[in-house]
């Protein structure tokens, strides 16, 4: 049986989902330490996006407790999970389409900027210091991710692989201490896949935790501390890239028996 | 505010400033001037609709609210025009409040539904409570506006005023969307999910804005009511924000400079309407100014079939093509 540690800085205990008569997540305890690279792994419909929406709130246990840094997340509404600093992605790419890819990033620093309605309407964003802080700050997050050269594009008339990079770049903009990626790999070619592991290997440098939902196996085994292996919303396995590799339950679930 | 819009702002500023010596029928100045209302209330409109995503069917219900709370607060209590002005902006703010939160925390287009009710509710009180209203007949001797003891007292002179003041809602509403809020506005409406993964608090901006627009509403009526200096229920009934919403999706909805050229066409189309009775006369049509709500519909119809994004958008997507042709 997992025991919390000290060092992990999400903690789910006993989480059960219950949707209508479906049981989507079954008694699910899991950690993740600070700093790591944690994956979930399973087949399809397993209960991983769902144990992401119930981390960041827009889906809440039917029972179970998460803990995120010694606070208790449930019942928070998905804007204050972010405001402690949990960030994350979509597994169908969720840009603001309309928008430029740098102002996509710029909503990113909303949680690092203050300007409410008035002061918002009646002053032009040239006059306000912060208007401009906000902008360098995003500019430096699509540094970050490679996509300087698109700042002015229109968000929605990118390619796959960079939306996926542009969203993980808007995620990275709150600056937050753990981020959650779902299937950031799915739908890039071989280069843009070694790309994002690039990427994730970069966001760890920052000392951001990362949870990452991934179907490449070849990336989670290559860019994991951890790997969580999720079936019928149940944990059947939990360890290291290559022990999960040889788990025969593991085998068993992906294969069939 | 960005170099486009200011420069768009600048132009209009001129233009206006030229029309009153172009146009010196009064008649024609009150169509502006009415022009003008119908403008600043659908400015406060684009920001509900386009921006934050959500449709008001009772805007002509907060207009209502500010032209009666002026005329009453006026007339029966005595209290100088811009006092009643500053309580019926206090009035609007509390009345959408008490609309917009229950309505805008739920997801989906529940505001379009209750401002529906909201709508009829205001106009049947405006019908029914005769001490307080005057009922069907109405109030009269609503006072004028003036200025540091400077009165509003000619045509030219309140359409001035009241093109000012549509200056000053563009100023602010492109303050606003292109700000922190405005663009937390934008993003709800791209997903709602993403913006409040990155910690926008998508249901208190949405009160927020809507609340505003009910504000530019407000101002629009305490407006009228002062121009006019008589109203009664007919202008405030359903249709007219119905009416609204039609301009604003007309002109196009995405954009500020669309719903103001969707306020200001359709304010002038009953003119134009009957400017062209004479010539359907003479051809054997007997045109009815009844028949307007037809045309209306119709153009309505024609712009949400060929040109979703409204005619100020169409117009900009001409240019464009013009250009190409020009250059080859």
């Amino acid at each position: 049986m997992l025991e919390k540690k000290a060092e992990h800085i999400l903690w789910l205990e006993n989480i059960r989902k219950v949707f209508g008569g479906v049981v989507a997540v079954d008694d699910l305890t899991i950690g993740v330490e600070k700093g790591s690279v944690t994956s979930v792994i399973g087949p399809n419909g397993a209960g991983k996006t769902t144990v992401f929406n119930l981390i960041t709130g827009f889906l809440s246990p039917s029972s179970g407790r998460i803990v995120y840094s010694g606070r208790a997340l449930n019942r928070l509404r998905p804007h204050r999970i972010a405001s402690l600093g949990i960030a994350r992605t979509f597994q169908n790419v969720r840009l603001f389409p309309q928008m430029t890819v740098l102002e996509n990033v710029m909503v990113g620093r909303h949680l690092r900027s203050a300007a409410g309605i008035f002061f918002s309407s009646a002053l032009p964003p040239a006059w306000r210091r912060e208007e401009a802080r906000i902008r360098q700050e995003a500019m430096d997050w699509l540094e970050f991710v490679g996509l300087t050269g698109h700042a002015r594009a229109i968000a929605g008339n990118l390619p796959l692989g960079s939306q996926r990079m542009l969203e993980i770049a808007r995620a990275l903009a709150i600056e937050p201490h753990l981020i959650l990626l779902d299937e950031p790999a799915a739908g890039l070619n071989s280069r843009e896949t070694i790309a994002m592991g690039e990427l994730i290997e970069k966001i760890r440098q920052q000392r951001m935790t990362v949870v990452l939902v991934e179907h490449d196996m070849e990336l989670v085994m290559d860019i994991s501390d951890r790997v969580l292996v999720i079936n019928f919303g149940r944990l059947i396995g939990d360890g290291t890239p290559e022990a999960v590799q040889d788990d025969p339950d593991v085998i068993a679930a992906y294969l069939g028996e | 505010m960005q170099g486009k819009d200011t420069a768009g702002l600048i132009v209009l500023i001129l233009g206006l400033a030229a029309v009153p010596w172009v146009i010196g029928n009064d008649y024609y100045l009150g169509v502006l001037i009415f022009a003008a209302f119908n403008c600043l209330t659908c400015i406060g409109l684009c920001l509900l609709m386009g921006y934050a995503g959500q449709i008001s069917l009772g805007h002509g219900a907060f207009v209502a609210i500010g032209a009666y709370t002026s005329g009453i607060l006026t007339t029966t209590l005595g209290w100088s025009p811009w006092a009643a002005m500053g309580a019926a902006v206090l009035l609007v703010t509390g009345v959408a409040a008490i609309v917009g939160i229950p309505t805008l925390r739920l997801k989906g287009h529940y505001l379009a539904m209750a401002t529906l009710g909201f709508a009829s509710i205001i106009h049947i009180l405006a019908v029914a409570t005769v001490d307080l209203t005057g009922g069907p007949s109405g109030l009269l001797d609503i006072p004028r506006l003036s200025i540091f003891g400077y009165p509003l007292d000619s045509d030219r002179r309140y359409f001035y005023f009241s093109w000012a003041v549509v200056v000053v809602g563009l100023y602010v509403a492109f303050n606003l969307i292109n700000s922190r809020v405005g663009r937390g506005l934008r993003a709800l409406h791209g997903s709602e999910d993403a913006a409040a993964s990155l910690g926008v608090n998508i249901t208190a901006y949405k009160i927020q804005v809507f609340i505003m627009s009910a504000v530019y509403a407000s101002v629009s009526g305490s407006m009228y009511a002062y121009y006019v200096n008589y109203i009664d229920p007919g202008p405030f009934g359903v249709m007219h924000s119905v009416l609204l919403v039609t301009m604003v999706a007309v002109g196009g909805m995405y954009r500020i400079w669309g719903a103001f050229t969707g306020a200001v066409l359709l304010s002038l189309l009953p003119e134009m309407l009957s400017f062209a009775t004479d010539y359907l006369q003479v051809i054997g049509i007997a045109y009815k100014p009844d028949y307007d709500i037809l045309v209306y519909g119709t153009i309505l119809l024609i712009i949400m079939l060929f040109l979703p994004e409204g005619v100020f958008d169409g117009l900009g997507r001409a240019v464009r093509a013009g250009k190409q042709m020009i250059r080859r």
